[in-house]
């Protein structure tokens, strides 16, 4: 009889390669996926060291951060963009890794396309230079952010020297109310836990509710999961999860398939497994989430108010509540649906989904743009605009007044032309609130795709409870 | 890449009195489009210490007397907090500044301080307050990665702990990777021979040929 393991447990067994002196293990690295942004210097260090890539075709090469979204095609108008774009096609036909071409059906942002793709798998550790790799834990793979450094001892070894992280269960107890979105779930978590509150920690949610939720909420949950401070959120793989990937392309097939599901299915935590720690979340008691700061956690339900800094008892709180209300141009006390908003974003690797741009042409159909409002829709990836499209929701989004763009980060890290001007305020379904993330001075206001669409037919944040 | 080798790194203390710094406040994403990993000191901080017309804020402890050329950074918890851009590190190394102080840090900027000769220095709140107070009046600290050992002025020498592997790696200069290709080849083969008789599926090289 074998100790009670947990998913984490299992991921990480399955992969230490050796173990270290001085108590980090070698774990063997399966998919690695290289953006634009993060990937120059690594390609740089393996050029001085001539060295070549163990397996390239373990790796996935896409632009995505720096990329304009007005128009694909032709030249990059940004000459910084464009050379580090060039630079990206340079390296991987240099080391011939397999690339999502600009103009091509699966180019997309990092964390949309490997899913789309089945690059992402269950079972397997997936890296990328970006902090959102997160993300691919909702399909049970051992998923995590890495540095340019580590980029480059993954291409030449395929193995990382780590150390084991604590274990946090995450129990999603409860009936969510209709219009609450994992979005919610995931700012209302963060809200709860703090923004460092899972550090060192790999946090794996469990609850009745999971089975309900489609690949792209889970891939929600675990795209926020870095914002509480953890490096890995993980969902057990069920029949939701096959059910995606069977027929994606780089997905195993015929027999491989079948080998594979059965292999998937021992994966989910053992019962009685321990955990390092617990957290349970109600969702029945969940209402549509706002943030107000510059921090994730600093989020509330759309019915508060601005936080008053002279009604907190603890110092360092209301220091950190006047700093962010400062940099917010907010009032305490006034409700948050009174907030006016300049910009909305939908779009970015936690909501540029097809079911995300669903959720918000449902708010939007037969609405309007508020007028001085400013909107645009993302989407995550050329397939996802591509499906978008044929089902109709171009037309229900421009109809409406939003600009309908080309797949990339875009206004979630604000590299390209789309980003805020000083003191401009956005309600945006991306994942970070932090000063100056939209743009220097920009002002973010995170929420679901819904809620953001609520907000851009309002011209101020909005609960969309009342465009239900 | 090896790093520069460390050993001691002494001087004064930036103080940070505030939570969450995260990557994007170190170094802030439009500069991510610089490809070139050294002479990103000039970014660090960039629009803490700047204004929207390029002029210096006044009062921000960086453009302040004593702690410009700080090497040493003591702030509050999370730092490095957010994205994994390892140019947040490059920047501080460009600025010369080699040891951070704080009550917790983003994991992936953690990991990235070890990589680049930057020592990351846990501590406790009540400690870091301390810790704080020194730096403002200026005290002298010196982080000693030898003997791990956090020496301030007018205060008792603190030991800290970062992980052995990289200790040793910060000290000699090692590069990681050469570090693995030397100790750990035959046995990375040797798990890719395993892996590939359970997950075959994840061998696609093989499927294709």
């Amino acid at each position: 009889m074998t100790e009670p393991r947990t998913l984490y447990e299992k991921l990480w067994d399955s992969h230490v390669v050796a173990e270290m002196p001085g108590g980090a293990s070698l774990l063997y690295i399966d998919r690695h996926i290289v953006h634009e942004v993060s990937s120059p210097q690594a390609f740089v260090a393996m050029r001085e060291s001539g060295r070549r890539l163990r397996r390239p075709e373990t790796h996935l090469g896409v632009a995505d951060h720096a990329v304009p979204t007005r128009s694909r095609g032709g030249e990059i108008p940004d000459p910084q963009a464009r050379a580090q774009v060039a630079e990206l096609e340079g390296n991987v036909a240099e080391f011939a890794v397999p690339y999502a071409d600009l103009e091509g059906p699966e180019q997309g942002i990092v964390h949309v396309i490997g899913p789309e793709t089945g690059f992402t798998l269950p079972g397997t550790t997936v890296v990328c230079g970006d902090s959102h790799t997160t993300t691919h834990g909702a399909f049970g793979a051992l998923a995590f952010g890495i540095g340019a450094s580590e980029q480059g001892t993954v291409m030449a070894v395929q193995a990382l020297p780590q150390a084991r992280a604590r274990t946090m269960k995450v129990e999603l107890v409860g009936k969510r109310h209709a219009l609450i979105d994992a979005k919610d779930i995931a700012l209302a978590l963060i809200a709860k836990i703090g923004s460092h509150g899972a550090v060192g920690h790999a946090v794996e949610y469990v609850g009745e509710a999971l089975a309900g939720m489609a690949m792209s909420e889970r891939m929600t949950l675990c795209n926020m999961t870095i914002e509480a401070g953890s490096r890995m959120g993980l969902v057990a793989p069920d029949e939701v999860t096959f059910a995606y990937l069977k027929g994606r392309r780089l997905a195993p097939k015929g027999a491989h398939w079948d080998a594979a599901t059965a292999y998937w299915r021992t994966l989910a935590s053992d019962p009685g497994a321990a955990y390092d720690k617990v957290v349970t979340l109600d969702l029945s008691a969940i209402e549509p989430q706002v943030s107000w700061g510059t921090s994730p956690n600093q989020t509330l339900p759309i019915g508060a108010a601005v936080p008053d800094p002279q009604a907190i008892a603890d110092a360092s709180e209301r220091r950190e509540t006047e700093k962010a209300l400062a940099y917010m141009g907010l009032t305490p006390g006034a409700p948050l649906t009174s907030v006016a908003i300049d910009h909305v974003f939908i779009g970015s690797c936690t909501n540029g989904r097809i079911e995300d741009l669903r959720a918000a042409a449902a708010i939007v159909r037969g609405r309007a743009v508020a007028q001085g409002v400013r909107a645009i829709v993302v989407p995550g990836s050329a397939a996802t605009r591509a499906q978008a499209e044929a089902e109709g929701l171009d037309a229900v989004f421009t109809g409406a007044g939003f600009e309908w763009r080309f797949a990339g980060c875009s206004m979630c890290v604000a590299m390209n032309d789309d980003r805020l001007a000083p003191g401009e305020r956005c309600a945006s379904t991306s994942n970070r609130n932090f000063e100056g993330r939209q743009g220097p001075g920009g002002r973010t206001h995170l929420m679901s795709p819904a809620m953001a669409a609520a907000a851009a037919v309002s011209g101020h944040l909005a609960d969309v409870r009342d465009f239900a | 890449m090896p790093a520069q080798p460390f050993t001691t790194v002494s001087g004064r203390a930036a103080v940070m009195r505030e939570e969450n710094i995260d990557t994007d406040i170190i170094f802030p994403a439009r500069f991510l489009l610089i490809t070139a990993r050294a002479g990103l000191g000039e970014y660090a901080f960039h629009d803490r210490r700047f204004d929207g017309s390029g002029a210096e804020v006044p009062g921000y402890v960086l453009n302040t007397a004593p702690f410009r050329d700080a090497p040493v950074v003591v702030a509050g918890a999370n730092f490095g907090s957010g994205s994994s851009r390892e140019q947040a590190v490059w920047a501080l190394v460009g600025r010369g500044m080699r040891a951070v102080i704080s009550s917790s840090f983003g994991e992936i900027f953690y990991s990235n301080c070890l990589r680049n000769g930057v020592v990351p220095i846990l501590l406790s709140e009540d400690e870091l307050a301390v810790m704080m107070d020194a730096a403002e009046t200026g005290a002298a600290f010196t982080v000693d990665l030898e003997a791990q050992e956090l020496r301030v002025e007018g205060l008792p020498t603190r030991t800290f702990e970062v992980p052995a592997e990289r200790r040793l790696a910060m000290l000699n200069g090692w590069d990681e990777t050469d570090q693995i290709v030397n100790q750990y080849g035959d046995e990375i083969a040797a798990f890719e021979r395993g892996q590939r008789g359970i997950q075959p599926w994840l061998y696609p090289e093989e499927h294709d040929a």
